[in-house]
């Protein structure tokens, strides 16, 4: 199989996910289209990886997990908090930050 | 030339009274006119001490310096603050501290019911100190000094009075047209550093004679337009008039016997400059021939008796610039007129104060008249100082008035002639007001009201006035006997040749005296023989308008020089405001503007955000891909 497809494919799962954080104001769905864009970066290291036929796109593809999984918990809590103070997770609520 | 360690006492006493005075307070009001002059005394017994002291050496020691501390030392710019006392400086040391102790006593009678009179013995002191400096300084950065110092005393006693917002204005106005003349001694020093790399009153001596005629005529026009601006000369004469505003015992003092005639001292100081730059020169004799008329018109139409004192006082210092602006010939005659002038002045200036403090202070001639027989001892010490300054034979005018005359004549071809005939026409002049004022004051029928109670002035006020008196009549013979005046100022000043004499001086003194007559016979007959209103006259020549108004001196000033200059600074503030303000608020406007543009993209949703870093990326993605393409 060409490894073309996967890069073909890693494409259109950033662009789904871009798409969805411009589009969608669910601040939970918005959570999980910055994952689909960070997952397609992987897709797109590892490809290269196997391409290039050395590991240096997996180790990054490693730590672009690590980092995710924070991003995660991070993001997560400040969502359930907004959630708690505003009774909304619609991120057009939360623009009091310009005043 | 001689050192000395007590010269600096001279100044030290009168400055020491002036600091105590002022840092006491209210605690010195009960010995404050006492130390004042104690302080005077003391400086005029040292003055008498170096006198006594110089006359003791031969001309070539007499000179004494002493060098107090080294004050500027920048490169190859050295001045040491030091101090000279020469033959000429002794003559004004001892005018200064004798009339200036005299004036002293008289003002503890004449300001003792004024609640100041702690403060202004203060003031007094300390023109005394600055006076002494300017005179005895050895450099005319020293000079410069004590010229600032004694505008600035003239300034606080003529405001003395300055609850009364017209003598206020006086003051400032004394001050601002005596910064136009200490400008011209600033700019005098400058270039005589500039060209001759010293301001000593020696060093510029000796490099004056390898000097280029044009800077010394520079320096010497620079130092004309001080003294005229100290001394009320013309085109400074205005604020003389107004100074009248302040006590009378200041009058006396500054204003006609001493720190008016520092523009004497400096011509003088620096003959070696006028004589090596004759423009400069007779500038200055054009100067004084102006001005000795000018004050003496003024004189003519003031009812006011201190302010006709006060135009004579200007044309008087007229004769001694015109007499200093003749060269070596003249300088010794104007300081003799200084002195002589010194005596009988002050003497007339106490006389009308001892008049105005027996009249309620009025000063209007108009509401006088026969007070010989309430006043005699003011009406004999005035009259005194009147046949003095109309050049009586044997009185002190006479001798020295006299000779600025006859020397004035033999100046040579035309400008003998014209300056002769100017001094002989002043002298006519003065001959008509001072009668003037004469009789409106003390003779004919009285014009005052009833509640004016005239009286003779106490003992402390007519003792001054008469020893003063005493000085009016000896003065002139004593200075002149045996040239006694001339040979002892000599050595410094440049030799003179024998003038061809084209009058002989019994000639000069008869025309001026038939002068002098046909003027008292003119103010005989006017004011005499015919009614004095006690409210001056409307229906008046336009001539004695225009006198009255000070020749249009203020107007003059008001329309060349004021009304211009207000419009240059309101134009400059308008410049100011539009250009120099508008750069800065446009600044801060755009800053403003742009801000409140910009703002607009911060909208606070995390969605155009995120939108926004999308389309940039996207952008610089794109660009890279065409510049590696």
């Amino acid at each position: 199989m060409d490894a073309a497809n996967y890069l073909y494919l890693s494409a259109l799962l950033f662009t789904i996910g871009a798409v969805g954080v411009v589009v969608r104001r669910n601040a939970i769905v918005v959570f999980m289209c910055v994952e689909l864009m960070l997952n397609a970066a992987n897709l797109a290291f590892v490809t290269f990886s196997r391409i290039n036929g050395d590991l240096n796109g997996q180790v990054i593809a490693f730590f672009t997990m690590v980092v995710a999984a924070c991003e995660v918990v991070v993001g997560l809590a400040i969502i359930v908090t907004i959630y708690r103070s505003r009774r909304s997770a619609s991120v057009d609520d939360a623009s009091l930050l310009k005043r | 030339m001689t050192t000395s360690t007590s010269l600096v006492y001279l100044i030290a006493l009168p400055l020491f009274g002036a600091t105590v005075l002022l840092l006491a307070g209210r605690r010195a009001d009960k010995w404050g006119h006492i130390l004042g002059t104690a302080m005077s005394a003391s400086a005029f017994a040292v003055g008498v001490y170096q006198l006594t002291q110089m006359l003791g050496r031969t001309n070539e020691s007499r000179p004494v310096t002493q060098k107090l501390f080294e004050w500027i030392s920048v490169g190859s710019f050295n001045v040491d603050a030091g101090l000279m006392l020469d033959q000429l400086s002794i003559c004004f040391v001892l005018l200064i501290t004798g009339v200036g102790t005299l004036i002293h006593i008289y003002s503890i009678s004449y300001m003792s019911h004024d609640h100041d009179r702690r403060r202004f013995f203060a003031y007094l002191n300390l023109f005394i100190a600055a006076m002494l400096l300017l005179v005895l300084g050895n450099s005319y950065l020293n000079l410069y000094v004590g010229w600032e110092g004694v505008g600035l005393a003239s300034y606080l006693l003529i405001g003395f009075w300055n609850q009364k917002p017209a003598y206020a204005t006086a003051s400032k106005k004394a001050f601002v047209m005596n910064r136009i003349g200490d400008m011209g001694l600033s700019f005098a020093i400058m270039i005589a550093f500039a060209t001759l790399g010293t301001v000593s009153f020696d060093g510029v001596k000796a490099a004056s004679e390898h000097a280029s005629t044009a800077a010394l005529t520079a320096i010497g026009i620079m130092l004309l337009v001080a003294a005229t601006g100290k001394s009320a000369q013309f085109p400074l004469q205005a604020w003389l008039g107004d100074a009248m505003a302040g006590p009378t015992p200041v009058s006396a003092l500054i204003h006609a016997a001493t720190m008016v005639t520092a523009g004497v001292y400096l011509i003088t100081r620096s003959n070696f400059i006028f004589d090596a730059a004759p423009t400069a020169q007779l500038l200055v004799v054009i100067v004084g021939a102006i001005t000795l008329l000018f004050g003496a018109l003024i004189g003519t139409a003031k009812d006011d008796i201190k302010k006709a004192l006060a135009a004579s006082t200007m044309s008087q210092i007229g004769y001694m610039i015109l007499g200093a602006g003749l060269g070596p010939v003249g300088y010794a005659f104007a300081i003799m007129h200084l002195l002589t002038h010194g005596f009988f002045k002050a003497g007339m200036f106490l006389g009308a104060g001892s008049v105005m403090h027996g009249m309620n202070d009025e000063v209007n001639m108009r509401k006088y008249g026969a007070l010989r027989k309430y006043m005699p001892i003011t009406f004999a010490t005035f009259g005194l100082g009147y046949l003095a300054i109309l050049g009586v034979p044997p009185f002190a005018g006479f001798y020295s008035k006299d000779k600025i005359i006859e020397t004035a004549f033999n100046a040579g071809g035309n400008k003998g002639i014209i300056l002769g005939i100017v001094t002989l026409l002043g002298a006519g002049i003065t001959a008509f007001y001072m009668t003037r004022v004469m009789i409106l004051t003390f003779t004919g029928k009285s014009r005052w009201d009833d509640e004016v109670h005239p009286h003779e002035s106490p003992l402390l006020m007519w003792l001054p006035m008469a020893i003063l008196a005493v000085g009016s009549v000896t003065s002139g013979f004593l200075l002149s006997n045996g040239d006694a005046l001339v040979n002892w100022l000599a050595p410094l000043f440049a030799e003179h040749g024998e003038h061809a004499e084209r009058l002989q001086p019994m000639v000069v003194s008869l025309l001026a005296l038939a002068v002098v007559a046909v003027g008292i016979a003119i103010a005989f007959f006017k004011y005499s023989r015919q009614e004095v209103l006690a409210i001056a006259p409307e229906n008046v020549s336009v001539f004695t308008k225009i006198a009255r108004q000070d020749l249009m001196q203020d107007k003059f000033n008001e329309a060349v020089f004021m009304r211009p200059g207000q419009l240059l600074t309101s134009a400059l503030v308008k410049t100011d405001e539009a250009v120099i303000d508008g750069a800065v608020r446009g600044v801060g406007q755009m800053a403003l503007g742009s801000g409140s543009v910009l703002r607009g993209i911060q909208t606070g949703f995390v969605r155009s955000y995120a939108a926004l870093i999308l389309v940039g990326a996207a952008l610089l993605i794109a660009a890279i891909w065409m510049v590696t393409q």
